[in-house]
């Protein structure tokens, strides 16, 4: 292979320098000796595993939700489809919180769908691990609905076209021959949607609130822990960066497609 | 295509197991379990009471074994949205008095709310004081960096008020949208001063120090706190904790002012 431009070369690896001086500077102001004390306590516990339910969680309801959604995007033609994109998108560039108090004005209890759930099946959602999730899948969704989406929209047509010319139904189709197909953008989506819904803060602080043990998850400890003592954020932050990197990395060489 | 098929399908049950398994070890541990005849009250307090508060649920529960304390923390505005839209708590305590009322006006607080604690304003500065700020005027100097919050949020608000009183012109360098904040970038030293309040100074001792700001300029902020409605019978006793002389002691002890 013939040597790099080192232009390229300089430019990439001040772009990953950009990203490890952060997590090394978090890693240099760690307070190590205080580790395990904070580790160990309650509160770290149940919000990692908060954390971990809810987006894992959050992930698989975007895939089982969104996967739909991104077929019908893709594949049937309907006025007002630009439209409903468009509102897929929107909670990208929303700020989190304004999609909060969105979600709070919708589902919560006195909201426009909240009243009834309250009413009919005495569901709230404020305050409980189910809040959290649907507050992190409405920010989490929209990543896999518009990977899935692109990559519905690249698919081969003339594989579908055979099995349909060969009898298969339409929902044979999909189930046999365009979800297969689909299956590493799937992946690769409900990934992107897991690393969102696990950095979430903002729709689920204001949505779910901030309730150790319920609803508090890493990243709102870590705010939490930022108004008392900025070493046991530090720890937090660590941990959840740990946890991110094993996973990333895990999923990585098990679902993402190899270069 | 065909492996990655088989393998999405799998690591997809097995990602859902795992979420199901967490959430099972979780149960008992993170204390939603357990819905015995124990008494559990669910306070809603501004973030700057989170470790006086704190002290107080431990001593609480240490006095009376049946009650448990859980905390939402925050600001007191998003706290009075979260209550309007139906959240459920017990106890609601407020960094000023305008959103108690909002929370009045949505008729949600049982009787009377009570002003439980003061605070009075202080200038903060990192520990040893390096750049000699003794007043308000001191404030003035465009070589400080200053960090003040933004006058959405009361201390914001009140340091204004406070600068105007005192006659003073600053150009803050950063406008924070919560107090704690302020204390944060002076815990890391990406400012020189700011304005906050004495509890606030307390609570980072050590590592900041408090310069007074004389009577005739400072602001008092007023901290009201209400037993809701439909409250848990207990959430008179954390009110009632909170006006006794010990509770007085423990908030003193945090750097309030008690009336």
């Amino acid at each position: 292979m013939r040597r790099p431009p080192r232009a390229l070369v300089l430019l990439a690896a001040l772009a990953a320098s950009f990203f490890a001086v952060p997590l090394a500077a978090l890693a240099w102001r760690a307070p190590w000796a205080s580790l395990p004390e904070v580790l160990t306590t309650e509160v770290v516990g149940s919000a990692l595993r908060i954390s971990l339910v809810s987006s894992l969680a959050a992930s698989a309801l975007s895939a089982f939700l969104g996967l739909p959604l991104a077929w019908v995007l893709a594949r049937v033609p309907f006025p007002g489809r630009s439209v409903l994109r468009a509102l897929v998108t929107l909670p990208l560039v929303l700020p989190p919180v304004v999609g909060g108090v969105a979600l709070l004005l919708a589902l919560g209890r006195l909201g426009l769908v909240g009243r009834a759930l309250e009413s009919f099946f005495g569901v709230t959602l404020f305050g409980t691990l189910p809040g959290v999730i649907v507050a992190e899948t409405f920010v989490a969704m929209p990543f896999l609905v518009l990977t899935v989406e692109g990559a519905l929209k690249g698919l081969d047509p003339r594989y579908e076209d055979a099995a349909a010319t060969l009898g298969a139904s339409r929902g044979l189709v999909f189930w046999k021959i365009t979800l297969p197909l689909a299956a590493p953008s799937v992946a690769a989506g409900a990934v992107l949607a897991w690393a969102r819904a696990l950095g979430e803060f903002g729709a689920t602080i204001t949505f779910a609130g901030n309730l150790p043990g319920e609803t508090q998850t890493m990243p709102i400890a870590v705010y939490t822990a930022l108004l008392r003592d900025v070493d046991a954020a530090i720890v937090l932050s660590l941990v959840l960066v740990a946890v991110s990197l094993l996973v990333l990395v895990t999923l990585r060489e098990r679902w993402a497609p190899q270069a | 295509m065909a492996p990655a098929r088989r393998s999405l399908g799998r690591d997809a049950a097995a990602l859902l197991g795992l979420a199901v398994a967490l959430s099972a070890c979780g149960g008992e541990g993170g204390g939603g379990g357990g819905q015995s005849e124990a008494s559990r009250v669910t306070v809603f307090a501004a973030s700057s009471l989170t470790q006086a508060f704190e002290a107080m649920a431990e001593e609480l529960e240490e006095d009376s074994p049946g009650t448990s304390i859980r905390f939402n923390f925050g600001s007191s505005s998003d706290l009075a949205t979260q209550l309007e839209q139906g959240a459920r708590a017990d106890v609601y305590a407020s960094a000023d008095e305008a959103n108690m009322i909002r929370v009045m006006d949505a008729d949600l607080v049982e009787g009377e709310p009570s002003v439980f604690v003061k605070n009075k304003l202080e200038i903060i500065v990192s520990a040893g004081n390096p750049e000699g700020i003794r007043s308000l005027e001191d404030l003035e100097n465009s070589e400080l960096v200053l960090s003040l919050c933004n006058e959405e949020c009361p201390a914001g608000k009140y340091a204004a008020e406070a600068l105007d009183k005192a006659g003073v012109n600053v150009e803050p360098d950063s406008l924070e949208t919560e107090v704690k904040a302020v204390v944060t970038r002076l815990q890391v030293g990406e400012a020189d001063a700011g304005i906050v309040y004495a509890s606030d100074v307390a609570s980072a001792e050590g590592e900041v120090e408090g310069v007074p700001i004389p009577a005739a300029d400072n602001v008092i902020a007023t901290y009201p706190i209400a037993q809701l409605t439909d409250a848990e019978s207990a959430a008179g006793e954390f009110v009632d904790f909170a006006l006794s002389k010990r509770g007085r002691a423990i908030l003193e002890e945090h750097g309030f002012l008690v009336p």
